[in-house]
């Protein structure tokens, strides 16, 4: 065990615990935002660098600081280190310099975009981003391409997190998913634009942070925020069947995996669940997504906009509380339990 | 005339080749080590020489030897960084060309030293034809029993490959190199856990430059104390110094550590003098990617000595007034050299050899790239100057491995020394000092801004 303090807060976590993960159990504000790790990924994290915080103690036994900020996510805690996330000026304006940068070529087309109001880009650059970009130049493009036909690969939004990289890794099998070319010319792809064709394909689409890979079944059918989440299952003989269901009105708009507070599938599920499934019907309905963190918007983020941010103020200038605002959803509350 | 270790022979004919190199006392080293010597014994003697690597960082090659792990039952391999890119940098190359089995033999001694049976030399895709060379010369070494089983009847084995790399900047950096090694995408790792606890196919490994390497031949030949004697305080030993730029006499010049800039510049002995009778402006000490320095800063240091070709002196007063030995890629620049259009060269390499896998460097590096070519193309503000300053210091520090660092550095000090110079670009065009042929945009024009 190591005890590691987090922006004041102490917490003891077994040996091999990443700084991410221990403010994870911590939870609140102080959690670092995280647009590359995935924590049921290996290998996944460090790219992004929204994660940095300062190490002002490296260990009970070396107590020097750290020179560098360094990833949360891939820096193990040590017992007696003591890291600054939040209340550290240096790690907000190296993180409102990250979130700049993922920002500098991204083309800012939520308008049109099926992510926006789920996106993880959205959530961070409005909590450390600034108001306008200092970039004047054209945006890189690329051309939309089909992976499959049911996903669509559109590189333009894509902030190289590298997590559909790790999927098609991991999760899926056969190796033909990875990275093209190099700096910012680097680009998602498939060997030789090859569809992606396995069982577990679809799973790149809910680890993407962004708009980059979208669910071609549900692109332009709704804004997330018109639609309302239902946990269901089912008998799958591939995956576990635990989805969550997107209502609009009486419909089944979309099926994705269940996501926790930070965003990230509780349990990968097949494509036959994801699409071919969508008829409530086919589901047994557990009853409404309680929302916690995952999206500003379903969230009622910009109605309780002042009360975090007033929050957010409070814990930049003094030590985090532990309160946590209770943010209440909306999510629909179907009678028929059963069907 | 300074002490010569690494290049005593390299004037003579056929020193290439194994039985030329041998009569002039080649693999003398490695027969007194394999007959003589234990692995930890080399080691010592390293560690007492004081090295220092010779790749740009300057780390203790002593120290990052002993901190290599020893599992039972694993292999451990040292490889050779021939991935020489630093633009301004070509002394390995230089040492390969002329002696690739000094290389070779400092290779076996390395891998004797820390219990490697298999080795490899990685060099840069754009070096294919020094590869051939030392294909050529490891045949020979083959041949003539100095590789493979059962070296010199000691015992000892070792295979010894060269592997061409495809011709990225990247993979210079010690864990992008393993990457690439492995064959896959040259991306650096996240560290720790560091090449010497899980390194090429996750063995323990060592990494090194060909001229630390090389160095540690002599080391064995004459004792870690002989070497250590050369130089100047933490600075052992002798150096290879690739000079470039606006001076008399380019090449690469081996010196004791210690030798004043001064003289580096100037004497006969090594560059010559500054071109053409011009002033110097400027030189950036170390390769591309370590900070420039302005004449004024570069022959003295703030406190008014002389500096001197080492890593403490070089190093003295930090990035404020200082800079670093780095790889020993000494670009002089005279007075008529436009920094910002030297800026932007930098900026575009630094572009163009970012990985892309961390955000900070791979969008940040083309940004600065873009912002010099506004500059240079007369449409630059005032306001890109502080804007750069802004992008470095974002980049500097946040980056997975050090060509965040590399990329910004050059920028920061750029803009340090010569802001006025950048602000005079922006206002009035590209600066000239020789006016008989060029005016001044300001004689004809108003200031732009």
């Amino acid at each position: 065990m190591a005890k590691v303090t987090i922006d004041g807060i102490e917490i003891e976590v077994p040996d091999g615990t990443t700084i991410l993960q221990a403010a994870r159990m911590i939870g609140g504000d102080i959690v670092p935002p995280a647009m590359c790790y995935y924590s049921k990924l290996k290998t996944s994290g460090g790219y992004c660098r929204t994660c940095l915080v300062k190490v002002s103690k490296g260990s009970e036994k070396d107590p020097r600081p750290m020179p560098k900020p360094v990833a949360s996510c891939r820096t193990t805690v040590m017992d007696g280190m003591e890291v600054l996330n939040i209340t550290s000026p240096e790690v907000l304006e190296a993180r409102a310099g990250v979130v700049e940068m993922l920002l500098l070529n991204h083309p800012l087309d939520c308008p049109v975009c099926d992510q926006a109001g789920e996106c993880h880009l959205q959530d961070l650059a409005y909590e450390h981003g600034k108001a306008e970009t200092r970039y004047e130049f054209p945006r890189r493009e690329f051309e939309k391409i089909d992976i499959g036909d049911k996903v669509q690969l559109h590189m333009t939004r894509c902030i190289m997190c590298f997590r559909c990289v790790k999927v098609a890794d991991q999760i899926t099998d056969g190796r033909v998913h990875g990275v093209i070319n190099r700096g910012d010319a680097a680009e998602i792809s498939t060997y030789i634009e090859k569809a992606i064709d396995n069982d577990f394909s679809g799973n790149v689409i809910d680890v993407c942070p962004v708009g980059a890979l979208t669910d071609k079944t549900f692109r332009f059918k709704s804004r997330v925020w018109y639609t309302k989440p239902v946990d269901a299952h089912r008998d799958c003989p591939t995956c576990s069947g635990k989805v969550r269901l997107w209502y609009k009105g009486e419909d089944v708009a979309r099926v994705t995996a269940r996501k926790d507070t930070y965003g990230e599938a509780e349990e990968w599920i097949c494509n036959s669940c994801r699409f071919e499934h969508k008829k409530t019907s086919d589901w047994v309905i557990e009853g409404p997504t309680k929302v916690d963190r995952h999206s500003v918007i379903s969230a009622n983020h910009y109605e309780n906009l002042r009360l975090l941010k007033a929050s957010i103020d409070r814990q930049r200038a003094s030590l985090p509380h532990g309160d946590k605002v209770d943010l209440g959803t909306g999510a629909l509350n179907p009678n028929n339990e059963e069907k | 005339m300074g002490k010569k270790i690494l290049l005593a022979n390299d004037h003579i004919e056929g020193i290439r080749f194994l039985d030329t190199y041998r009569k002039h006392g080649g693999y003398a080293s490695l027969e007194k080590a394999l007959k003589s010597m234990t692995p930890e014994q080399i080691v010592e003697e390293v560690k007492t020489s004081g090295l220092r690597g010779r790749g740009g960082a300057g780390f203790p090659t002593g120290m990052k030897w002993s901190f290599l792990a020893k599992p039972e039952g694993v292999p451990r391999y040292v490889v050779c960084n021939a991935d020489e890119s630093e633009p301004g940098t070509f002394k390995d190359r230089y040492l390969m060309e002329r002696i690739p089995h000094l290389l070779i033999e400092g290779m076996i001694l390395s891998s004797y030293a820390l219990g490697a049976k298999t080795s490899y030399i990685y060099i840069r895709g754009e070096y294919f034809y020094v590869a051939r060379i030392l294909e050529q010369a490891i045949d020979e070494a083959y041949a003539a029993g100095l590789l493979g089983k059962n070296i010199l009847n000691s015992g000892f084995d070792l295979d010894l490959h060269v592997q061409i790399g495809a011709g990225a900047y990247i993979c210079g950096e010690e864990t992008a190199l393993l990457e690439s090694l492995e064959g896959k995408r040259g991306n650096p790792r996240i560290k720790p856990p560091f090449p010497a606890i899980a390194g090429l196919y996750g063995c323990p490994t060592v990494v090194n430059n060909v001229e630390t390497i090389a160095a540690v031949v002599p080391i064995v030949n004459e004792g870690g104390a002989a070497y250590a004697a050369i130089g100047v305080g933490n600075s052992k030993g002798t150096k290879l110094i690739s000079a470039s730029g606006h001076i008399n006499k380019p090449g690469v010049y081996e010196i004791e550590l210690g030798v004043p800039v001064e003289e580096f510049i100037y004497s006969d002995e090594y560059c010559g003098g500054i071109r053409n009778g011009k002033k110097l402006k400027a030189v950036v000490a170390g390769g591309s990617s370590v900070p420039i320095l302005p004449t004024e800063l570069i022959l003295n240091t703030a406190a008014g000595e002389p500096r001197l070709m080492s890593y403490e002196s070089l190093g003295d007063g930090g990035f404020a007034t200082g800079t670093m030995l780095g790889s020993g890629g000494f670009i002089v620049m005279d007075e008529d050299t436009s920094i910002v259009k030297n800026l932007y060269t930098f900026a575009r390499f630094y572009h163009h050899e970012s990985c892309g896998q961390c955000s900070p460097c791979r969008e940040g590096t083309g940004w600065m790239e873009k912002i010099l070519h506004k500059i240079l193309h007369g449409h630059g503000t005032l306001a890109d100057v502080d804007l750069l300053w802004d992008i470095q210091s974002k980049i500097e520090g946040k980056t997975i491995c050090p060509l965040g660092e590399a990329a910004a550095w050059p920028v920061a000090a750029a803009i340090r020394h010569f802001r006025k110079e950048f602000e005079d670009f922006i206002r009035n065009g590209e600066h000239v000092n020789d006016v008989k042929h060029y005016y001044r945009l300001n004689n004809l024009t108003a200031p732009i801004n």
